[in-house]
């Protein structure tokens, strides 16, 4: 153990931000709570909780909607977040944050309200293996209502894309390329400033599906230079049902609204409808606002931590998390990309990842266990479903011990 | 309750979940393939988790069940309950395995035998209800016998625990 401190060294210190979260401060099945499952949601910050409960106690009205004092307050907020999630993210005009339910709504809407009316059947549509369903779904969809093909560009055994393979497959037939940021399965970082810029080279499209891209590094929409992307709130430590659609404002301005409704119109009669101005044009209906509140009280939250100090210590973290994983008898990682996020799949000898994940509860360790909304994924390795562990800023080298003491007792139980 | 009790209550529990006999059949499950002269079969899935198993049945004329197997992949106690299934089922008419198609999803879901529609003991089976511990694995438990109903019933579609 010692010698295992010695020679993966977490040195970063970033604060002890783990008592920022209320919901780690508790016993699970007699043990301190060990939250590994942040890949799938991340706990939220006192601050985002209080700033949803204070919303709701005293200024919660309508948005857009009311000349009276409590629908200035929640506008006013409503609207402030939004600038604190263009800054985050560096767009170039608050006019291209549409906020939505989240990574897989963002994507929906680009697949219908974008491409649909863009594609026939002579056309394709290109996602990559690694991606979740709600980057492969929606392009099935409209692939069938268009008569389109949907490429699928090939990843290998450590789970990374073949980068020749997916450009070979950039043809001029492809309408758009949609992409993950980062796998939540595997963790793998692709490197998609590289893939853009070849797609831009060839006119092609790109949606970034960057739900597990936020939590993770800083993201600058215009560097990337992608056309959307999409992420959630909840995996950065914001509210669920929440979440953000970046789309060029030259894109937007082209696209029919997504959902019809209250907010996104400027006049309706019934000869016809004007739309609202971006982004409200795909903002229909009354929005989650305590939600959207919170999560600019998330980007506050990263921002005062420092996405860089995250990063630096996520992978520091991470490495000391790979190294122990290796040494454990029986262990197969699953994803083993040159250039990963800390999230690690993972079997353990012949334990199914379901019993694992119920053995290592009653040891108050919350790990994912099972596809992960990424089948295909899964297929690919021949395997049901994995174990994950994925680690975020209030981890830390005890959090990873106890995992890996909560996998020897799995391995007795099942030896 | 100190940490140290808490401790070895916690692993009481689990060691009631994965009891000797459960971590045998689920290592060595009895009946397990194709059944090539099968008259039944349903699949079921478990979408949670990904268990995924279909169970073959040869039933005769006179409504008995002659023969039973499963194949598949899933976790230890949805394997282990498969198993146990065939064993159970083997020989018996299609009448009675319904019964206990209903005393053993009961059992696994009720602790009280006030609340027990089903009188029928079920024997070895018992050694499944370490699941009421454990909601989110009753389903693993019950997937295969659910397929029974469905093979039985002759349902055209996959059983899904969702």
């Amino acid at each position: 153990m010692t010698q295992l401190r010695q020679n993966i060294k977490v040195t970063v210190a970033i604060g002890d931000y783990r008592q920022d979260f209320p919901a780690l401060q508790q016993d699970i099945n007699g043990h301190p709570l060990v939250y590994l499952d942040s890949a799938a949601s991340a706990q939220q910050p006192a601050s985002v909780i209080d700033a949803v409960a204070q919303y709701q106690r005293t200024d919660h009205a309508n948005v857009h909607r009311g000349v009276h004092t409590l629908s200035h307050r929640a506008t006013d907020a409503y609207e402030q977040a939004r600038d604190k999630l263009r800054a985050f993210i560096n767009a170039a005009s608050r006019t291209e944050i549409v906020l939505t339910s989240g990574t897989t709504e963002s994507i929906n809407l680009v697949a219908q309200s974008y491409c649909r009316p863009r594609i026939g059947s002579d056309d394709r549509v290109l996602i990559t293996h690694l991606e979740h369903h709600s980057n492969i779904v929606p392009w099935q969809l409209v692939c069938e209502q268009t008569g389109a093909e949907l490429l699928v560009a090939p990843m290998d055994s450590r789970g990374q894309l073949d980068l020749e393979k997916l450009y070979e497959l950039m043809t001029d037939k492809v309408k758009i390329l949609a992409i993950a940021h980062v796998s939540n399965a595997l963790g793998t970082i692709n490197p998609v400033q590289e893939i853009i810029a070849r797609a831009r080279a060839l006119d092609i499209p790109v949606l970034v599906d960057g739900a597990q891209g936020v939590p993770h590094m800083a993201i600058d929409v215009q560097a990337l230079d992608c056309d959307f992307y999409a992420f959630s709130g909840h995996k950065m430590f914001g509210p669920t049902g929440t979440g953000v659609l970046y789309a060029r404002e030259s894109l937007l301005d082209s696209m029919p609204p997504y959902k019809g409704g209250g907010d996104m119109i400027l006049e309706v009669s019934f000869k016809g409808t004007t739309y609202n101005e971006l982004p409200y044009k795909f903002e229909a209906g009354t929005p989650n606002i305590s939600g959207v509140i919170g999560l600019g009280v998330a980007v506050d939250y990263l921002q005062s931590v420092g996405l860089a100090n995250i990063a630096e210590y996520e992978q520091q973290l991470f490495a000391y998390m790979s190294k122990r994983l290796t040494d454990v008898d029986g262990i197969r990682l699953i994803g083993t990309a040159a250039n990963q996020a800390s999230v690690q799949s993972f079997m353990l000898g012949d334990i199914h990842p379901h019993d694992l994940g119920t053995i290592l509860d009653h040891q108050g360790v919350a790990i994912r266990t099972g596809h992960h909304c990424a089948m295909p994924v899964m297929d690919y390795f021949g395997i049901p479903g994995t174990a994950r562990a994925s680690l975020a800023l209030y981890n830390n080298v005890d959090d990873v011990d106890r995992l890996i003491d909560a996998l020897e007792q799995a391995r007795k139980l099942f030896a | 309750m100190n940490a140290q009790e808490m401790h070895t209550d916690s692993a009481g529990e689990l060691r009631e979940l994965y009891r000797e006999l459960i971590l045998d059949h689920a290592r060595s499950p009895r009946h397990f393939g194709k059944l090539p002269h099968a008259t039944h079969s349903a699949e079921g899935i478990n979408p949670l988790c990904g268990d995924k198993l279909k169970l073959y049945l040869d039933v005769d004329d006179a409504r008995n069940i002659r023969s039973a197997c499963f194949e598949g992949s899933g976790c230890a106690i949805s394997v282990a309950s498969a198993s146990l299934l065939t064993d159970t089922v083997i020989g018996l008419s299609e009448e009675e395995a319904l019964a206990w198609f209903t005393a053993v999803t009961t059992r696994l879901t009720h602790s009280d035998p006030a609340e027990q529609i089903s009188s029928l003991d079920i024997g070895k089976l018992k050694a499944l209800e370490g699941v009421r511990e454990f909601p989110s694995r009753v389903k693993c438990a019950t997937l295969a016998w659910h397929a029974l109903r469905s093979a039985l019933q002759q349902r055209p579609t996959p059983v899904s625990t969702e």
